[in-house]
């Protein structure tokens, strides 16, 4: 008999969109008021004095009461518009939607990454394709290969890790160091360098790995830490602050890229350009990525990649099934570090100098966010958030032609963090466990059902 | 008669601080029978189990493990004296079940064991479930991981073979229609049952179930009292069973052993433990002289 009073309403509660733009107004006064409001500038005698700002303040509550008011005036109604006439069908046609998405990406993705550099080279022609292989498709690659390597710790074991980057500059140093001592070549260096920085790994999960939580999380960001104090003040082989430069650049099989006539231009009768070089680099270290996501995948399907995940959803249950926890949590340690040092011995390649400043927290925090927010454990999502947020990064400072609209000193770069923070918190309201939440699974006997986020465990230690 | 033991536990005491939750507990359980352990809330018993399958280490006492040849019964004083934690030879195994640590005492010594509070991978799927409790033979399998990344046929045989005990049983269990379905989705009655599976994918001598009744309906009850009895005839694995549920414990235990604040008031058959008035006292909360009054005391 009220079967139309449950039904959800659709109109506009005029009084509660009002109310609602008061309060948003009246936040946004108090919070910009000291921020925008006021201005300090040095007078003519070089005092320091305040000078008042109400125009520009007005402009901004009068922006967020506006933004109030659209959310109730039409994103609200809009809502609940979808919500009351999506039947059955609609969400099935979603649902299909969603497949041929989650069939096609993947192949998509590939193909977009393989070529990569002959779209840009078409696009921008020889000239300005440096810039953007490299600093978008080299860049993007390295931390997506870090967000797949922290991944194996943090989204399948469901270790918290906030000292990842220690690995990173482990591979960094023990290519450089080895490189420039012994003269080795890149391609025997960096299994080498990931497999010292796997060692490393290991080495400090051993007493680490007892620490569950909180605990386990502070003591990896030490970890991190004292790596990076130690490239410091260990000034004799590390040089310290100053770090080590000219480090040997990978070779093309022996020829290197350089402008000699030995070089890899003149060998294959070409024009000389430093692009060949950064060419090669786009694909190896999409090789590299390629080789982190393969492994993965595989070991996802092996007892230790089942083992990994059943310790991140209930760890005393593994250990009553007789399965060795703490081998299991150093395997993932481990291999995750492994990848973290082919990525940094890649990344002191490709540089040709390297310093303690790229090994900060900042670092591990980017890598960890990148994780969080692609959705832990999948691969698909940790890509995605790599590309928004590094590409996203990057893309800012070609943003130039904003300094004509708000002046010369107007730097978009210096914006960074607080988008970083908005797309933080506008995942944590929009998807709280990342963009892609849900969880394949690794055998099946029918049919492959994707497992729904609210019965995966994120691992508490 | 010791020969037909599967466990001995002798001496066994647990202290937590001042707590003695455990006091100088012996009792035996036989090859092939389903031995209960009973008694009031916070009796100790699942104190008991952490301590034979190695979650705590006990304060003192000794807990024996064998399978195999009888005759290993016999070399206990002297692997008791070593200070090895077993002795395994081709036709049976002794083990100190409190000298090993928790997943060894799975892995080598054979004892599974389910929880009170549930204790599934809830976001893994009901076979992935089966599987994870495979481990050490799949691992084994795939060569420690390295045979298995490079796709070896070795390792794909053996989880096929580790699927087939899956199916198996999940067609025991009734839920091979939700195999690829998460664990965390099924109703309550299932899970437990599931977990049941889950241990029994370890091939254990010794199965330690911990309340596997609470909270099913009677019907469900019932199921699990025949999932029981046909696990023992089955797969000859000895049982070990805390229960609440009387009906359940009364119906299939071979063997019933009491706990009141840790300490053992009485054991025997089912029919001798229900009419013993130590244990009616127990779980009435009264002295054991006040129990005739109590009982014979018309309700009101
Ligand atoms: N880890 C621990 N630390 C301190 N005290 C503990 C610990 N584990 C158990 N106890 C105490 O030991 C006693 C026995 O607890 P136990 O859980 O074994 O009881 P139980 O017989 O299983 O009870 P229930 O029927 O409620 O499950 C209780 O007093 C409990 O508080
Ligand atoms: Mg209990």
């Amino acid at each position: 008999m009220t079967l139309q009073a449950s039904a959800p309403k659709t109109g506009v509660n005029v009084a509660r969109a009002i109310r609602d733009a008061t309060i948003a107004g009246l936040i946004a006064f108090g919070i910009l008021l000291p921020l925008i409001g006021f201005e300090t500038v040095q007078n003519m005698r070089n005092e320091l004095a305040l000078e008042t700002r109400p125009w520009l303040l007005a402009i901004f509550v009068g922006l967020v009461v506006l933004a109030s008011l659209f959310i109730s005036f039409v994103v609200r109604p809009w809502n609940q518009h979808r919500r009351a006439v999506r039947p059955a069908g609609a969400s099935l046609k979603g649902a299909a939607l969603r497949a041929a998405f989650a069939k096609w990406f993947t192949p998509f993705a590939l193909g977009v990454a393989v070529f990569y550099p002959v779209l840009v080279i078409w696009i921008t022609g020889f000239s300005g394709a440096v810039k953007w292989i490299d600093n978008f498709g080299i860049q993007i690659l390295i931390y997506v290969m870090l967000g797949w390597g922290l991944n194996i710790v943090v989204g399948l074991a469901g270790l918290l890790d906030l000292g990842y980057v220690a690995f990173y500059a482990v591979g960094a140093y023990s290519y450089a160091l080895l490189a420039k001592t012994f003269g080795l070549s890149f391609w025997i260096l960096l299994p080498l360098a990931g497999i010292l920085s796997a060692f490393w790994g290991v080495l400090l999960g051993f007493p680490v790995l007892r620490l569950r939580g909180d605990y386990l999380a502070i003591v990896t960001l030490a970890f991190g830490e004292i790596i990076r104090l130690v490239l410091i003040n260990w000034v004799d082989v590390t040089s310290g602050y100053a770090g080590i430069s000219s480090i040997p650049r990978p070779t093309f099989f022996g020829i290197p890229f350089t402008a000699n006539e030995d070089g890899f231009a003149a060998v294959f009768g070409l024009e000389f350009t430093p692009l060949y070089r950064t060419i090669f680099l786009y694909y190896v270290i999409l090789a590299l990525a390629l080789l982190t996501a393969f492994v993965t995948v595989r070991l996802r399907r092996l007892p230790i990649g089942r083992a990994w995940e059943a310790l991140r959803e209930d760890e005393i249950a593994c250990r009553s099934l007789g399965i060795n926890t703490t081998n299991t949590k150093l395997t993932a340690f481990g291999i995750g570090a492994l990848f973290g040092g082919f990525a940094g011995s890649f990344f002191a390649a490709r540089q040709g100098f390297i310093s303690p400043e790229s090994f900060t927290f900042t670092e591990s925090a980017m890598i960890l966010s990148i994780v969080v927010l692609g959705g832990m454990g999948s691969q698909i999502g940790v890509a995605i958030a790599a590309l928004a947020m590094i590409g996203g990064t990057e893309m800012l400072r070609e943003l130039d032609f904003l300094k004509q609209i708000f002046g010369a000193g107007f730097d978009p770069t210096q914006y960074r963090m607080l988008l970083f923070g908005l797309a933080m918190v506008l995942i944590m309201i929009w998807k709280p466990r990342g963009l892609i939440s849900t969880r394949e699974p690794t055998a099946f006997l029918k049919e492959r059902k994707t497992v729904a986020a609210k019965f995966v465990e994120e691992g508490r230690g | 008669m010791s020969a037909t033991d599967v466990l001995q536990v002798e001496h066994l005491t647990m202290r937590f601080g001042g707590l003695v939750a455990i006091q100088d507990l012996s009792f035996r359980a036989r090859h092939g029978d389903i031995t209960a352990l009973i008694g009031p809330n916070g009796a100790g018993k699942t104190t008991v189990f952490n301590c034979i399958t190695g979650f705590y280490k006990p304060t003192e006492g000794r807990i024996a493990l064998h399978h195999g040849d009888p005759a290993m019964w016999d070399e206990l004083g002297a692997l008791t004296d070593s200070s090895l934690r077993k002795r395994v030879r081709a036709d049976g195994g002794l083990f100190l079940l409190e000298r090993m640590p928790d997943y060894l005492v799975t892995k080598d010594a054979r004892v599974a064991r389910t929880f009170q509070n549930i204790r599934l991978f809830k976001g893994m799927t009901v076979l992935e479930n089966l599987l994870v409790s495979q481990h050490n033979p799949l691992m084994r399998a795939s060569g420690l991981t390295v045979l298995g990344i490079l796709g070896f046929g070795v390792y794909r045989h053996a989880e096929n073979r580790a699927t087939e005990k899956a199916i198996q049983w999940l067609e025991k269990i009734n839920l091979i229609d939700r195999a690829d379905d998460p664990a965390g989705d099924l109703p309550y009655g299932d899970q437990r049952r599931l977990e049941i599976a889950r241990a029994m994918c370890t091939d254990p001598v010794l199965l330690c179930l911990d309340e596997p009744a609470a909270g099913l309906n009677p019907r469900e009850s019932g199921e699990l009292s025949e999932l029981l009895l046909s696990i023992r005839q089955e797969t000859k694995t000895s049982i070990l069973l805390i229960e609440h549920d009387m009906s359940v414990v009364m119906e299939i235990s071979d063997h019933v052993v009491v706990l009141d604040y840790g300490v053992k008031i009485s054991e025997g058959t089912s029919a001798e433990i229900r009419d013993d008035p130590n244990v009616i006292a127990a779980y009435l909360g009264v002295e054991q002289d006040e129990v005739e009054s109590v009982i014979t005391e018309p309700v009101s």
